[in-house]
């Protein structure tokens, strides 16, 4: 059995829970107590958890959020989700091949009578922006409910190991995203009227004003007299042939198995995306000691901060722009990823083929608004808002703000009167920058014996690094989005180098070598020792990954207040001190030319009832305009996700058969908005009287 | 603008009875169009049946008008090479007390001089047709094999083809708003777009019949109320028949319930509310699930590990005696009533289109007078009611 767990990892605490026996058709495993089966399966290295009965297609993890529908397995003897639900011990898990049975069970007796809770506020999503409206409104003692399906409060905040962005006054910046999660959670803990259902999902909103609550303890319906739907978002999806093998899943779920279970999901992996989930999804793969062979973007230049991009391309792994994935390729598993070059029209250009061998590929083409509840609520003129990813994608720096704004506005909407700043709409407003146009890095040439260059030349929201500086000699003109300065006589303490979540602030050391033949860098590093061992030469980039030379490591200060970030001492030659911003953890690889033609294919569209792009493609042709007759045809968008994943891309195909958008009636948003069992909606002996 | 075309025939609505019309018109060799409000044909009330067919019914006329339609589903993929998601598998209605069984049993011989095959069986055979079936005062039930199961989401698609391969028009997106005269004959429809003028117009539309028989002056007495479903993922198929349980639910919401597993796998489900919800809200009320899966669990306690997907809520369009229209109107020649199927069009509607065509191009029911009176538009609707089984 191989063990593909993460044993030490640069930031994330070591997991301490205890292993529990299970078996996957048959085969003897451990997971770790707690853990969801889906990584315990991806820890044993089964990335394949059944076959489609249509095609006998291999499923595995794709979303790993409970939302797309390729997670299921029989675990003792009934359907579940594997992603949703943890192993137990002795757990029977089987792989579910083509229609799961239904095993029989004992009666029991059971009544329909749920319990019908009235609440003040509803918050349905646990995620930053409904923990700070919670922190809000919990405050002014306003009675709420949180409702969350995973087992903690946080939501993405929990797999987010990298320092964030954004304020350090309004919405703790330079803080790890998973620390800002616990402290979140802590904060809405101490409020009294603040109470939190977790494992719990929202099946439905109702047009009788209630919702329908899933969880441990039954199902019970509950009543808001004014509801905010913080749900987040779900990543964007993309057909290409291979795009449904096993190994191909969101950027998202793979954060998932490895900073929250901390599984090694993958040895080499391909990213198709350069916005921030993607970037600092390459980030988190190395740290988690995954070699992350490349990443392509269809851009010219990539949407993510250019911070996260320049700091993964000094760690040598190549990011190609104008490019994209033709194809994944392999047996039941992605064996390798073919890429391209693409014309301004985004069509592949033909002899820039190039294969890379890996066996994964991420999908960070971008996120929607998990927005159904949302929709129905507001159509059954229920008092409802919404805020974070729900209302707006964005940065989840720009989620706490904007739930705490929410919670304000709502808090007034209910009578209470409670200021809403005057500035504070428009600074929600700029922590959802997606950054200006990068400026050129020039060094400032400056003659004491230590100081920062400050390699920051995008417009971002952004200031931890003013306030690290305990001399106050770094400032920012105007608003966090101004690109810093520094002036000043510095003593080289190292805590801007700490402090700038895009790990772009290195120190000089003028004084390293009077004769000026060596100089000495400090340079922001947060891997394990072993990858560049004290004493290592090291291949140095300059800022944006380029190769300049070669450097030694002759020291690593890593003290208990540097949040887990390791200061790194490189001697490079004096000629290299402005040119070098950092060193490489790998050698960047170019993949291998393609010769020949491509096979036919056909992509997958709709994952959950595996139908293919020409199968809706002919629907479009026969003259199909209702995506609901669509589904009638073809299926496509009747399985699990009921259509999340694929109508944006049935969308696309309408618009290349040269059909107007207006012209295409969409689905019908119907409950469930996720799969539950039918026992759920029941009250048991067992459940009651909670 | 498509004003002032001439058809043979204009089919107001495109649900499960004015699609096969379409349908069996074109075929007919009659130039027919086809008006619906919504964007395609089926996306009201007929994709919200759980897509049941039976025949065995107690009123005369509907047992052999579904069978009519079980004849034209269970061919139309040999006929047309497109499937319909028909499932045989037939009906069974378990039985655990007197009262039901007396009735169920007081029904077969009006069933049987039918030639319907049905009849009552024990409870072993019940456990065999409903895998996991609580046995305790099961005491057998009736059991019809050649009934069965189509897909409603299918069926409109295969009719829409076949008739517009026999040339009928579908104008989706458009609403019927008047009714062209020529003193008291219906001459044609007019809408939004244009006027349109045919021999024959036939109104096929479902729960909205009231309001288009103000349009022509006609008091329509249907009335719609709301019943909702839902269906789960699929799973391996384990329940042939279509289950009917008529036990009125001990929580006092449920006059009886019935479920089957479609061509798919997955098990669709229903249930009769014993107090009607007058109207036509199709949105989805938060009491159905724990209702209703609280009789499913409580008569086969396996499906409480069914995973559920979906839920929708559709409407019945009721006559005030649970029996269609299917009738000319006198005194205003041109016009085809085809409406009131009270819950049941889509297991009626292909042999409702049978018979309406029969009604237009040969001027005789498809069913003998005597049959066909029970559909009459001047019948007393308010007549005692003596169906036994609806």
């Amino acid at each position: 059995m191989s063990d593909r767990r993460i044993d030490s990892h640069p930031i994330l605490p070591p997991l301490t829970s205890e292993r529990i026996d299970f078996t996957f058709n048959g085969e003897a495993l451990q997971a770790r107590k707690g853990e969801v089966i889906s990584s315990a399966l991806y820890a044993a290295g089964i990335s394949i958890f059944g076959h489609h009965h249509k095609d006998h297609g291999p499923q595995g993890i794709y979303c790993v959020n409970g939302q797309c529908s390729q997670y299921t397995v029989v675990a003792d003897g009934r359907p579940v989700k594997s992603c949703m639900v943890p192993v137990s011990p002795g757990m029977s898990v089987q792989s579910c091949e083509d229609h799961p049975a239904l095993s029989e069970v004992e009666a029991s007796a059971s009544s329909p009578d749920v319990p019908d809770i009235e609440v003040q506020v509803l918050i349905i999503g646990g995620g930053p922006a409904g923990v700070c409206a919670a922190n809000e409104l919990g405050r002014l003692g306003i009675e709420c409910l949180i409702v969350d399906d995973k087992q903690e409060l946080g939501g993405k905040l929990g797999l987010q190991t990298h320092n964030f962005f954004g304020s350090v006054a309004d919405c703790y910046a330079g803080m790890r995203g998973m620390d800002i999660g616990t402290r979140l959670a802590e904060e809405v803990g101490a409020l009294p009227t603040v109470d939190v259902w977790l494992d719990s999902t929202v099946v439905g909103a109702f047009c009788d004003g209630k919702f329908g609550v899933a969880g441990p303890q039954g199902y019970r319906l509950v009543s808001p007299h004014a509801t905010l739907i913080t749900c987040g978002a779900r990543e964007k999806s993309l057909s290409f042939p291979g795009c449904d093998l096993p190994g191909v899943y969101g950027a998202g779920a793979f954060q998932t198995l490895v900073n929250r279970d901390q599984v090694r999901c993958a040895e080499k992996l391909f990213i198709i995306g350069g916005g921030n989930v993607g970037l600092i999804g390459a980030y988190h793969a190395l740290q988690a000691g995954i070699d992350v062979v490349g990443l392509v973007e269809a851009l010219p230049r990539c949407g993510g901060y250019k911070v996260h991009e320049d700091k993964i391309k000094r760690l040598g792994v190549p990011i190609w722009t104008r490019h994209t994935v033709l194809r994944v390729e392999g047996d039941e598993k992605v064996e390798r990823v073919i890429t391209a070059a693409i014309d301004d029209k985004f069509q592949p250009i033909a002899g820039t083929e190039r294969a890379f061998e890996v066996d994964t590929v991420l999908v960070a083409v971008g996120l929607s608004p998990v927005d159904e509840l949302l929709v129905k609520a507001r159509e059954y003129g229920m008092k409802v808002m919404a805020a974070g990813d729900t209302n707006e994608i964005a940065e989840a720096s720009a989620a706490i703000f904007s739930g705490k704004i929410t919670g304000r506005k709502l808090a007034r909407d209910l009578g209470f009167d409670v200021p809403i700043p005057s500035d504070w709409e428009s600074f929600g407003e700029m922590l959802k920058h997606h950054g200006s146009e990068p400026v050129a890095y020039e060094a400032p040439v400056i003659d004491t014996p230590v100081y920062p260059l400050l390699r920051c030349v995008q417009e971002i929201p952004c200031n931890p690094c003013i306030e690290a500086c305990p001399h106050d000699l770094i400032s920012m003109p105007g608003s966090i989005l101004a690109l810093p300065d520094f002036a000043g006589l510095c003593e080289g303490c190292g805590q801007c180098v700490i402090a700038c979540p895009g790990l772009a602030i290195n120190l000089v050391h003028n004084d390293y070598d009077p004769t000026g033949e060596k100089a000495l860098l400090t340079l922001p590093f947060e891997f394990e020792d072993e990858v560049i061992p004290f004493g290592a030469e090291v291949v140095t980039t300059d800022m944006e990954g380029n190769e300049v030379g070669t450097g030694t490591v002759i020291a690593v200060r890593k003290r208990e207040d540097q949040d887990r970030r390791k200061l790194l001492m490189l001697e490079v030659p004096g000629t290299d001190k402005f040119l070098v911003a950092g060193f490489r953890i790998r050698e960047p690889w170019q993949g291998e030319p393609v010769e020949g033609e491509a096979p036919d294919a056909d992509p997958m569209v709709c994952r959950c009832e595996r139908v293919r792009k020409s199968e809706i493609v002919t629907a479009i042709r026969d003259g199909v305009r209702d995506m609901n007759q669509l589904k009638a045809v073809v299926r496509s968008g009747m399985g699990g996700c009921g259509g999340k994943t694929c109508t944006e891309l049935v969308m696309r195909l309408y618009r290349e058969e040269g059909v107007d958008p207006s012209e295409v009636t969409q689905p019908s948003i119907r409950p469930l908005v996720a799969e539950v069992h039918l026992g759920d909606f029941v009250r048991t002996s067992d459940k009651e009287g909670d | 603008m498509a004003a002032d075309k001439t058809y043979d025939a204009i089919v107001v609505g495109a649900g499960s009875v004015g699609n096969p019309t379409a349908c069996f018109l074109s075929q007919a060799g009659l130039k027919v169009l086809v008006l619906e409000r919504r964007p395609a044909a089926g996306q009201g009330d007929n994709k919200a049946a759980i897509g049941g067919v039976r025949a065995t019914h107690s009123d005369p006329g509907k047992i052999m008008t579904c069978g009519e339609s079980l004849k034209i589903f269970t061919n139309w993929e040999d006929e047309y090479g497109f499937s319909v998601g028909w499932k045989p598998g037939g009906y069974c209605f378990p039985v655990f007390d007197d009262q039901i069984e007396g009735v169920l049993k007081g029904i077969l011989p009006i069933q049987k001089s039918h030639g319907l095959e049905i009849d009552w069986v024990d409870a072993d055979r019940v456990a065999d047709l409903c895998p996991g079936i609580i046995r305790e005062n099961l005491r057998g039930g009736t059991y019809s094999p050649i009934d069965g199961q189509v897909s409603p989401l299918l069926a409109p698609v295969a009719f829409q083809r076949e008739a517009q391969n026999n040339g009928a028009e579908y104008r989706f997106n458009e609403r019927v708003t008047g009714y062209l005269r020529d003193g008291a004959k219906v001459i044609g429809v007019k809408t939004g777009q244009g006027d349109y003028h045919a021999g024959e117009t036939i109104l096929a539309t479902g729960a909205d019949a009231a309001e288009h028989g103000v349009l022509l002056g006609l008091e329509i007495p249907v009335v719609p109320d709301v019943h909702e479903a839902g269906i789960s993922a699929p799973v391996e198929p384990f329940l042939k028949p279509l289950v009917v349980d008529l036990r009125p639910g001990p929580e006092g919401k449920t006059a009886n319930f019935y479920f089957g597993q479609n061509h798919e796998g997955q098990i669709i489900f229903c249930y009769t509310p014993r107090e009607l919800f007058p109207g036509t809200n199709r949105e989805s009320l938060s009491e159905f699930l724990p209702i209703l899966a609280n009789r499913m669990i409580s008569l086969i306690p396996r499906l409480k590990n069914l995973l559920i997907r979906r839920v929708w809520r559709g409407c019945y369009p009721m006559t005030p005696d649970g029996v269609p229209i299917i009738d000319r109107v006198k005194g205003v020649d041109g016009l085809m009533l085809a409406v009131g199927m009270c819950g049941q069009g889509f297991m009626m509607g292909p042999g409702v289109a049978k018979n309406v065509t029969s009604l237009i191009v040969d001027g005789t029911s498809t069913l003998p007078d005597e049959v066909h009176a029970c559909f009459r538009f001047d019948r007393d609707f308010w007549a005692a009611k003596t169906e036994a089984l609806k």
